[in-house]
Protein backbone atom coordinates (compact mmCIF):
# COMPACT_ATOMS: atom_id res chain seq x y z
CA UNK A 1 0.00 0.00 0.00
CA UNK A 2 2.76 2.43 1.00
CA UNK A 3 4.74 1.51 -2.11
CA UNK A 4 1.72 2.20 -4.31
CA UNK A 5 1.29 5.62 -2.75
CA UNK A 6 5.00 6.37 -3.20
CA UNK A 7 4.75 5.30 -6.83
CA UNK A 8 1.71 7.56 -7.35
CA UNK A 9 3.51 10.46 -5.69
CA UNK A 10 6.55 10.08 -7.96
CA UNK A 11 4.30 9.70 -11.01
CA UNK A 12 2.24 12.79 -10.12
CA UNK A 13 5.33 14.94 -9.57
CA UNK A 14 6.95 13.73 -12.81
CA UNK A 15 3.73 14.30 -14.71
CA UNK A 16 3.47 17.78 -13.22
CA UNK A 17 7.00 18.66 -14.36
CA UNK A 18 6.48 17.14 -17.80
CA UNK A 19 3.19 19.00 -18.25
CA UNK A 20 4.76 22.33 -17.32
CA UNK A 21 7.80 21.63 -19.47
CA UNK A 22 5.73 20.66 -22.50
CA UNK A 23 3.47 23.68 -22.03
CA UNK A 24 6.45 26.05 -21.65
CA UNK A 25 8.21 24.70 -24.71
CA UNK A 26 4.95 24.71 -26.68
CA UNK A 27 5.08 28.50 -26.46
CA UNK A 28 8.61 28.40 -27.89
CA UNK A 29 7.69 25.97 -30.66
CA UNK A 30 4.50 27.89 -31.42
CA UNK A 31 6.65 30.93 -32.17
CA UNK A 32 9.27 28.96 -34.04
CA UNK A 33 6.67 27.19 -36.18
CA UNK A 34 4.87 30.49 -36.80
CA UNK A 35 8.18 31.95 -37.89
CA UNK A 36 8.90 28.97 -40.13
CA UNK A 37 5.46 29.14 -41.77
CA UNK A 38 5.80 32.89 -42.32
CA UNK A 39 9.42 32.74 -43.50
CA UNK A 40 10.83 34.49 -40.42
CA UNK A 41 13.49 33.42 -37.89
CA UNK A 42 11.56 33.51 -34.63
CA UNK A 43 13.01 33.82 -31.11
CA UNK A 44 16.80 33.37 -31.23
CA UNK A 45 18.26 35.69 -28.55
CA UNK A 46 17.93 33.84 -25.22
CA UNK A 47 20.32 30.90 -25.30
CA UNK A 48 21.25 28.75 -28.33
CA UNK A 49 18.44 28.90 -30.94
CA UNK A 50 16.45 30.89 -28.37
CA UNK A 51 15.90 27.74 -26.31
CA UNK A 52 15.88 29.64 -23.01
CA UNK A 53 13.07 31.90 -24.24
CA UNK A 54 10.25 30.17 -22.25
CA UNK A 55 12.26 30.53 -19.02
CA UNK A 56 12.97 34.19 -19.75
CA UNK A 57 9.26 34.73 -20.45
CA UNK A 58 8.25 33.04 -17.21
CA UNK A 59 10.67 35.06 -15.10
CA UNK A 60 9.56 38.25 -16.82
CA UNK A 61 5.91 37.46 -16.14
CA UNK A 62 6.54 36.93 -12.41
CA UNK A 63 8.51 40.17 -12.04
CA UNK A 64 5.98 42.35 -13.86
CA UNK A 65 3.73 44.68 -11.94
CA UNK A 66 0.59 43.06 -10.63
CA UNK A 67 -2.27 45.36 -11.33
CA UNK A 68 -5.98 45.23 -10.56
CA UNK A 69 -8.34 47.78 -12.12
CA UNK A 70 -10.62 49.89 -9.95
CA UNK A 71 -14.13 48.48 -9.71
CA UNK A 72 -13.00 44.90 -10.15
CA UNK A 73 -13.91 42.23 -7.66
CA UNK A 74 -10.73 41.32 -5.79
CA UNK A 75 -11.44 37.72 -4.82
CA UNK A 76 -12.94 36.73 -8.17
CA UNK A 77 -10.17 38.55 -10.04
CA UNK A 78 -7.63 36.23 -8.40
CA UNK A 79 -9.87 33.18 -8.53
CA UNK A 80 -10.38 33.35 -12.33
CA UNK A 81 -6.84 32.58 -13.55
CA UNK A 82 -6.18 30.27 -10.58
CA UNK A 83 -9.16 28.12 -11.49
CA UNK A 84 -8.19 28.07 -15.17
CA UNK A 85 -4.68 26.88 -14.34
CA UNK A 86 -5.61 24.41 -11.59
CA UNK A 87 -8.24 22.64 -13.69
CA UNK A 88 -5.88 22.51 -16.66
CA UNK A 89 -3.23 20.79 -14.53
CA UNK A 90 -5.68 18.24 -13.09
CA UNK A 91 -7.07 16.74 -16.30
CA UNK A 92 -4.04 14.62 -17.12
CA UNK A 93 -4.67 12.31 -14.12
CA UNK A 94 -6.94 9.93 -16.01
CA UNK A 95 -4.71 9.38 -19.05
CA UNK A 96 -2.85 6.04 -19.25
CA UNK A 97 0.79 6.70 -20.19
CA UNK A 98 1.85 3.11 -20.77
CA UNK A 99 1.32 -0.50 -19.77
CA UNK A 100 2.20 -1.74 -16.30
CA UNK A 101 5.56 -1.03 -14.68
CA UNK A 102 7.16 -3.71 -12.52
CA UNK A 103 9.38 -2.67 -9.64
CA UNK A 104 10.54 -5.29 -7.16
CA UNK A 105 7.89 -7.86 -8.11
CA UNK A 106 5.05 -5.34 -7.80
CA UNK A 107 3.08 -4.26 -10.80
CA UNK A 108 1.97 -0.65 -10.96
CA UNK A 109 -0.41 0.94 -13.46
CA UNK A 110 1.43 3.66 -15.42
CA UNK A 111 -1.43 6.07 -14.76
CA UNK A 112 -2.24 8.41 -11.90
CA UNK A 113 -5.87 7.36 -11.59
CA UNK A 114 -7.24 4.31 -13.42
CA UNK A 115 -10.81 5.10 -12.39
CA UNK A 116 -13.83 3.50 -14.06
CA UNK A 117 -15.34 6.92 -14.80
CA UNK A 118 -12.15 8.12 -16.54
CA UNK A 119 -13.81 9.76 -19.55
CA UNK A 120 -16.42 11.47 -17.38
CA UNK A 121 -13.68 12.72 -15.03
CA UNK A 122 -11.85 14.39 -17.91
CA UNK A 123 -15.04 16.01 -19.24
CA UNK A 124 -16.03 17.19 -15.78
CA UNK A 125 -12.69 18.87 -15.09
CA UNK A 126 -12.46 20.36 -18.58
CA UNK A 127 -15.89 21.95 -18.21
CA UNK A 128 -14.84 23.47 -14.88
CA UNK A 129 -12.26 25.43 -16.88
CA UNK A 130 -15.10 27.53 -18.31
CA UNK A 131 -15.65 29.01 -14.86
CA UNK A 132 -12.09 30.33 -14.74
CA UNK A 133 -12.58 32.29 -17.95
CA UNK A 134 -16.10 33.44 -17.07
CA UNK A 135 -15.16 34.57 -13.55
CA UNK A 136 -11.98 36.25 -14.78
CA UNK A 137 -13.76 38.13 -17.55
CA UNK A 138 -16.71 39.23 -15.45
CA UNK A 139 -14.71 40.33 -12.42
CA UNK A 140 -12.45 42.66 -14.46
CA UNK A 141 -15.28 45.19 -14.83
CA UNK A 142 -14.29 45.87 -18.40
CA UNK A 143 -16.71 45.67 -21.32
CA UNK A 144 -14.25 43.87 -23.58
CA UNK A 145 -13.54 41.32 -20.87
CA UNK A 146 -17.24 40.71 -20.30
CA UNK A 147 -17.87 40.20 -24.01
CA UNK A 148 -14.91 37.85 -24.27
CA UNK A 149 -16.04 35.89 -21.24
CA UNK A 150 -19.63 35.34 -22.37
CA UNK A 151 -18.43 34.46 -25.85
CA UNK A 152 -16.01 31.95 -24.38
CA UNK A 153 -18.54 30.34 -22.12
CA UNK A 154 -21.27 29.96 -24.72
CA UNK A 155 -18.74 28.66 -27.24
CA UNK A 156 -17.36 26.10 -24.80
CA UNK A 157 -20.72 24.81 -23.60
CA UNK A 158 -21.95 24.50 -27.19
CA UNK A 159 -18.99 22.43 -28.29
CA UNK A 160 -19.04 20.35 -25.12
CA UNK A 161 -22.35 18.84 -26.24
CA UNK A 162 -21.01 17.67 -29.57
CA UNK A 163 -17.78 16.50 -27.90
CA UNK A 164 -19.66 14.40 -25.34
CA UNK A 165 -21.86 12.87 -28.04
CA UNK A 166 -19.03 12.21 -30.48
CA UNK A 167 -17.29 9.65 -28.27
CA UNK A 168 -20.43 7.62 -27.43
CA UNK A 169 -19.78 5.12 -30.29
CA UNK A 170 -16.34 4.40 -28.79
CA UNK A 171 -18.01 3.56 -25.49
CA UNK A 172 -20.61 1.47 -27.33
CA UNK A 173 -17.71 -0.54 -28.73
CA UNK A 174 -15.60 -0.69 -25.55
CA UNK A 175 -18.41 -0.96 -23.01
CA UNK A 176 -16.41 0.97 -20.43
CA UNK A 177 -15.57 4.53 -19.50
CA UNK A 178 -12.21 3.49 -18.09
CA UNK A 179 -9.42 5.03 -20.17
CA UNK A 180 -7.18 1.95 -19.93
CA UNK A 181 -10.03 -0.23 -21.28
CA UNK A 182 -10.53 2.16 -24.19
CA UNK A 183 -6.81 1.94 -25.01
CA UNK A 184 -6.82 -1.86 -24.67
CA UNK A 185 -9.81 -2.01 -27.04
CA UNK A 186 -7.58 -0.54 -29.77
CA UNK A 187 -4.78 -3.09 -29.69
CA UNK A 188 -5.67 -4.31 -33.19
CA UNK A 189 -7.34 -1.37 -34.93
CA UNK A 190 -7.16 2.25 -33.84
CA UNK A 191 -10.53 3.89 -33.22
CA UNK A 192 -9.79 6.51 -35.86
CA UNK A 193 -10.08 3.85 -38.60
CA UNK A 194 -13.19 2.36 -37.05
CA UNK A 195 -14.73 5.75 -36.57
CA UNK A 196 -13.23 8.53 -38.74
CA UNK A 197 -16.15 10.97 -38.69
CA UNK A 198 -16.33 10.87 -34.90
CA UNK A 199 -12.63 11.71 -34.79
CA UNK A 200 -13.21 14.73 -37.00
CA UNK A 201 -16.03 15.98 -34.72
CA UNK A 202 -13.93 15.41 -31.61
CA UNK A 203 -10.96 17.20 -33.17
CA UNK A 204 -13.02 20.27 -34.11
CA UNK A 205 -14.54 20.35 -30.63
CA UNK A 206 -11.08 20.07 -29.06
CA UNK A 207 -10.03 23.20 -30.97
CA UNK A 208 -13.12 25.03 -29.72
CA UNK A 209 -12.68 23.82 -26.14
CA UNK A 210 -9.08 25.03 -25.97
CA UNK A 211 -10.01 28.36 -27.60
CA UNK A 212 -7.50 27.84 -30.36
CA UNK A 213 -7.69 29.39 -33.83
CA UNK A 214 -9.96 29.10 -35.84
CA UNK A 215 -12.19 29.29 -32.75
CA UNK A 216 -10.26 31.87 -30.68
CA UNK A 217 -13.10 34.39 -30.67
CA UNK A 218 -12.99 34.92 -26.88
CA UNK A 219 -9.62 36.64 -27.24
CA UNK A 220 -10.17 37.91 -30.75
CA UNK A 221 -7.71 40.82 -30.62
CA UNK A 222 -9.07 42.74 -33.58
CA UNK A 223 -12.46 43.18 -31.87
CA UNK A 224 -11.98 42.68 -28.15
CA UNK A 225 -8.41 43.89 -27.36
CA UNK A 226 -7.45 40.82 -25.29
CA UNK A 227 -10.88 39.34 -24.68
CA UNK A 228 -11.42 37.99 -21.17
CA UNK A 229 -7.82 38.72 -20.10
CA UNK A 230 -7.70 42.37 -21.22
CA UNK A 231 -7.21 43.69 -17.67
CA UNK A 232 -4.79 41.01 -16.48
CA UNK A 233 -1.09 41.54 -15.86
CA UNK A 234 1.90 39.62 -14.51
CA UNK A 235 1.56 35.90 -13.78
CA UNK A 236 -2.25 36.12 -13.65
CA UNK A 237 -2.15 36.86 -17.37
CA UNK A 238 0.54 34.21 -17.63
CA UNK A 239 -1.81 31.64 -16.09
CA UNK A 240 -4.53 32.32 -18.66
CA UNK A 241 -2.06 32.02 -21.53
CA UNK A 242 -0.25 29.06 -19.99
CA UNK A 243 -3.43 27.12 -19.20
CA UNK A 244 -4.28 27.26 -22.90
CA UNK A 245 -1.04 25.42 -23.68
CA UNK A 246 -1.60 22.90 -20.88
CA UNK A 247 -5.10 22.30 -22.27
CA UNK A 248 -3.63 21.84 -25.71
CA UNK A 249 -1.28 19.19 -24.33
CA UNK A 250 -4.11 17.39 -22.51
CA UNK A 251 -6.40 17.59 -25.55
CA UNK A 252 -3.67 16.10 -27.72
CA UNK A 253 -3.23 13.34 -25.15
CA UNK A 254 -6.99 12.70 -25.18
CA UNK A 255 -7.08 12.55 -28.98
CA UNK A 256 -4.12 10.15 -29.01
CA UNK A 257 -5.68 7.98 -26.28
CA UNK A 258 -9.24 7.84 -27.57
CA UNK A 259 -8.58 7.62 -31.30
CA UNK A 260 -4.95 6.75 -32.00
CA UNK A 261 -4.41 3.74 -29.76
CA UNK A 262 -2.74 5.58 -26.89
CA UNK A 263 0.51 3.83 -26.02
CA UNK A 264 -0.07 1.01 -28.54
CA UNK A 265 2.46 0.40 -31.30
CA UNK A 266 3.01 -2.60 -33.61
CA UNK A 267 4.92 -5.29 -31.72
CA UNK A 268 3.86 -4.23 -28.22
CA UNK A 269 2.42 -7.68 -27.49
CA UNK A 270 5.77 -9.36 -28.32
CA UNK A 271 7.40 -7.46 -25.42
CA UNK A 272 5.23 -9.13 -22.78
CA UNK A 273 8.22 -10.63 -20.94
CA UNK A 274 9.86 -7.19 -20.73
CA UNK A 275 7.07 -5.13 -19.10
CA UNK A 276 9.20 -2.13 -18.18
CA UNK A 277 10.68 -1.80 -21.67
CA UNK A 278 7.17 -2.10 -23.11
CA UNK A 279 5.89 0.57 -20.73
CA UNK A 280 8.65 3.04 -21.59
CA UNK A 281 8.46 2.40 -25.32
CA UNK A 282 4.69 2.85 -25.08
CA UNK A 283 5.23 6.09 -23.22
CA UNK A 284 7.58 7.28 -25.97
CA UNK A 285 5.12 6.32 -28.68
CA UNK A 286 2.24 8.09 -26.91
CA UNK A 287 4.44 11.15 -26.57
CA UNK A 288 5.30 11.15 -30.24
CA UNK A 289 1.55 11.07 -31.02
CA UNK A 290 0.90 13.89 -28.54
CA UNK A 291 3.68 16.05 -29.99
CA UNK A 292 2.31 15.50 -33.46
CA UNK A 293 -1.11 16.76 -32.38
CA UNK A 294 0.39 19.77 -30.60
CA UNK A 295 2.16 20.56 -33.88
CA UNK A 296 -1.15 20.04 -35.67
CA UNK A 297 -2.83 22.60 -33.38
CA UNK A 298 -0.14 25.14 -34.33
CA UNK A 299 -0.22 24.25 -38.00
CA UNK A 300 -3.99 24.90 -38.10
CA UNK A 301 -3.50 28.20 -36.27
CA UNK A 302 -1.33 29.59 -39.05
CA UNK A 303 -3.42 28.10 -41.86
CA UNK A 304 -7.11 28.77 -41.19
CA UNK A 305 -8.49 32.24 -40.41
CA UNK A 306 -10.86 32.91 -37.52
CA UNK A 307 -14.58 32.09 -37.80
CA UNK A 308 -17.31 34.68 -37.39
CA UNK A 309 -19.31 34.15 -34.20
CA UNK A 310 -22.60 33.15 -35.84
CA UNK A 311 -20.71 30.73 -38.12
CA UNK A 312 -19.08 29.21 -35.06
CA UNK A 313 -22.39 28.68 -33.29
CA UNK A 314 -23.99 27.34 -36.45
CA UNK A 315 -21.20 24.81 -36.90
CA UNK A 316 -21.52 23.61 -33.32
CA UNK A 317 -25.29 23.40 -33.01
CA UNK A 318 -26.48 22.76 -36.54
CA UNK A 319 -23.72 20.58 -37.98
CA UNK A 320 -21.66 18.82 -35.32
CA UNK A 321 -24.43 18.02 -32.82
CA UNK A 322 -27.01 16.46 -35.19
CA UNK A 323 -24.22 14.62 -37.03
CA UNK A 324 -23.00 13.03 -33.82
CA UNK A 325 -26.54 11.98 -32.82
CA UNK A 326 -27.02 10.37 -36.25
CA UNK A 327 -23.65 8.67 -35.85
CA UNK A 328 -24.74 7.19 -32.51
CA UNK A 329 -27.86 5.75 -34.18
CA UNK A 330 -25.85 4.33 -37.10
CA UNK A 331 -23.07 2.81 -34.98
CA UNK A 332 -25.59 1.44 -32.48
CA UNK A 333 -27.36 -0.36 -35.34
CA UNK A 334 -24.06 -1.69 -36.72
CA UNK A 335 -22.90 -3.00 -33.35
CA UNK A 336 -26.26 -4.57 -32.47
CA UNK A 337 -27.32 -6.17 -35.72
CA UNK A 338 -24.16 -6.84 -37.73
CA UNK B 1 -20.03 -10.31 -19.24
CA UNK B 2 -21.24 -9.38 -15.77
CA UNK B 3 -18.23 -11.16 -14.37
CA UNK B 4 -15.80 -9.18 -16.45
CA UNK B 5 -17.57 -6.01 -15.40
CA UNK B 6 -17.14 -6.90 -11.74
CA UNK B 7 -13.47 -7.63 -12.35
CA UNK B 8 -13.08 -4.23 -13.90
CA UNK B 9 -14.68 -2.67 -10.88
CA UNK B 10 -12.33 -4.38 -8.48
CA UNK B 11 -9.36 -3.25 -10.56
CA UNK B 12 -10.16 0.30 -9.65
CA UNK B 13 -9.17 0.96 -6.07
CA UNK B 14 -9.35 3.87 -3.68
CA UNK B 15 -5.65 4.47 -4.34
CA UNK B 16 -6.66 5.79 -7.74
CA UNK B 17 -8.77 8.48 -6.15
CA UNK B 18 -5.84 9.24 -3.88
CA UNK B 19 -3.85 9.85 -7.06
CA UNK B 20 -6.40 12.45 -8.11
CA UNK B 21 -6.16 14.10 -4.71
CA UNK B 22 -2.36 14.18 -5.02
CA UNK B 23 -2.58 15.74 -8.44
CA UNK B 24 -5.08 18.28 -7.10
CA UNK B 25 -2.70 19.11 -4.23
CA UNK B 26 0.13 19.67 -6.73
CA UNK B 27 -2.05 21.86 -8.96
CA UNK B 28 -3.42 23.97 -6.09
CA UNK B 29 0.01 24.24 -4.45
CA UNK B 30 1.63 25.44 -7.67
CA UNK B 31 -1.15 27.94 -8.36
CA UNK B 32 -1.13 29.25 -4.78
CA UNK B 33 2.65 29.61 -4.58
CA UNK B 34 2.89 31.34 -7.94
CA UNK B 35 0.07 33.73 -7.04
CA UNK B 36 1.81 34.68 -3.80
CA UNK B 37 5.18 35.00 -5.58
CA UNK B 38 3.87 37.24 -8.33
CA UNK B 39 2.04 39.32 -5.72
CA UNK B 40 5.12 39.89 -3.56
CA UNK B 41 7.65 40.32 -6.36
CA UNK B 42 7.35 43.03 -8.94
CA UNK B 43 6.77 46.77 -8.56
CA UNK B 44 3.53 48.38 -7.42
CA UNK B 45 2.76 51.87 -8.60
CA UNK B 46 -0.96 52.52 -8.49
CA UNK B 47 -2.23 55.64 -10.16
CA UNK B 48 -5.82 56.69 -10.73
CA UNK B 49 -5.42 56.61 -14.50
CA UNK B 50 -3.86 53.20 -14.54
CA UNK B 51 -6.72 51.80 -12.48
CA UNK B 52 -9.28 52.79 -15.08
CA UNK B 53 -10.79 50.11 -17.28
CA UNK B 54 -8.91 49.82 -20.58
CA UNK B 55 -10.99 50.90 -23.53
CA UNK B 56 -8.40 51.77 -26.16
CA UNK B 57 -7.72 55.21 -24.67
CA UNK B 58 -11.32 56.37 -24.67
CA UNK B 59 -12.68 57.22 -21.23
CA UNK B 60 -14.91 54.41 -20.12
CA UNK B 61 -18.55 55.18 -19.47
CA UNK B 62 -20.54 53.49 -16.73
CA UNK B 63 -20.21 50.06 -15.22
CA UNK B 64 -19.28 47.01 -17.28
CA UNK B 65 -21.74 44.69 -15.53
CA UNK B 66 -24.25 45.29 -18.28
CA UNK B 67 -27.13 43.06 -19.28
CA UNK B 68 -25.95 41.02 -22.25
CA UNK B 69 -27.67 39.64 -25.34
CA UNK B 70 -30.50 37.17 -24.73
CA UNK B 71 -28.95 34.82 -27.31
CA UNK B 72 -26.21 33.81 -24.90
CA UNK B 73 -28.79 33.12 -22.22
CA UNK B 74 -30.86 31.03 -24.61
CA UNK B 75 -27.78 29.07 -25.60
CA UNK B 76 -27.08 28.34 -21.94
CA UNK B 77 -30.67 27.13 -21.37
CA UNK B 78 -30.52 24.87 -24.42
CA UNK B 79 -27.15 23.57 -23.29
CA UNK B 80 -28.55 22.56 -19.90
CA UNK B 81 -31.49 20.80 -21.60
CA UNK B 82 -29.32 18.86 -24.02
CA UNK B 83 -26.55 18.15 -21.56
CA UNK B 84 -29.03 16.35 -19.31
CA UNK B 85 -30.05 14.25 -22.31
CA UNK B 86 -26.41 13.51 -23.14
CA UNK B 87 -25.87 12.23 -19.58
CA UNK B 88 -28.49 9.52 -20.26
CA UNK B 89 -26.47 8.26 -23.21
CA UNK B 90 -23.52 7.28 -21.06
CA UNK B 91 -25.06 4.56 -18.85
CA UNK B 92 -26.74 3.09 -21.93
CA UNK B 93 -23.44 3.10 -23.85
CA UNK B 94 -21.58 1.37 -21.01
CA UNK B 95 -24.23 -1.36 -20.77
CA UNK B 96 -24.82 -1.48 -24.51
CA UNK B 97 -23.54 -5.04 -25.02
CA UNK B 98 -25.60 -6.51 -22.18
CA UNK B 99 -28.78 -4.75 -23.32
CA UNK B 100 -28.34 -5.98 -26.89
CA UNK B 101 -30.57 -5.24 -29.88
CA UNK B 102 -33.71 -4.73 -27.76
CA UNK B 103 -31.89 -2.15 -25.67
CA UNK B 104 -30.84 -0.36 -28.85
CA UNK B 105 -34.44 -0.25 -30.13
CA UNK B 106 -35.60 1.06 -26.77
CA UNK B 107 -32.92 3.74 -26.93
CA UNK B 108 -34.31 4.84 -30.30
CA UNK B 109 -37.51 5.76 -28.46
CA UNK B 110 -35.39 8.10 -26.37
CA UNK B 111 -33.39 9.53 -29.26
CA UNK B 112 -36.46 10.19 -31.46
CA UNK B 113 -38.16 12.73 -29.13
CA UNK B 114 -34.76 14.27 -28.43
CA UNK B 115 -34.20 14.77 -32.13
CA UNK B 116 -37.75 16.05 -32.61
CA UNK B 117 -37.12 18.60 -29.85
CA UNK B 118 -33.93 19.61 -31.60
CA UNK B 119 -35.78 20.07 -34.89
CA UNK B 120 -38.39 22.14 -33.04
CA UNK B 121 -35.85 24.61 -31.63
CA UNK B 122 -34.21 24.73 -35.05
CA UNK B 123 -37.55 25.55 -36.69
CA UNK B 124 -38.30 28.16 -34.01
CA UNK B 125 -35.05 29.90 -34.94
CA UNK B 126 -33.53 29.62 -31.48
CA UNK B 127 -30.21 28.66 -33.03
CA UNK B 128 -30.28 31.43 -35.60
CA UNK B 129 -27.77 34.07 -34.53
CA UNK B 130 -28.38 36.66 -37.22
CA UNK B 131 -32.02 37.52 -36.64
CA UNK B 132 -33.66 36.94 -33.32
Amino acid sequence: MISVITFKLILVSLLFLVTLGIAAYSTYFERKIAAFLQDRIGPNRAGPFGLLQPIADGVKMIFKEEHRPAGSNRLLFILGPSLAMATALMTSAAIPWGTHIEIGGHSYAFQVADINVGVLYVFAIVSLGVYGILIGGWSSNNKYSLLGAIRASSQMISYELAMGLSIIPIILYTGSLQMSDIVEGQHQVWNVFRYPLGFLIFLICAFAETNRTPFDLPECETELVGGYHTEYTSMKLGFFLFSEYVNMFVSSAMIATLFFGGYHFPGLSSLEHLPNLAAFLGFGVLFAKILFFIFFFMWIRWTIPRFRYDQLMRLGWQVLMPTSIVLIVIYGAIFSFL
Amino acid sequence: MLNSYLNKNTMESNVDYLGILLQMAFALGFVGLTMVATHTLGPKRRTAQKAEAFECGVESVGNARLPFSIKYFLTAILFVLFDVEVIFFYPWAVNFKELGGIGYLKMLFFIAPLFLGYLYILKKGALNWEKM
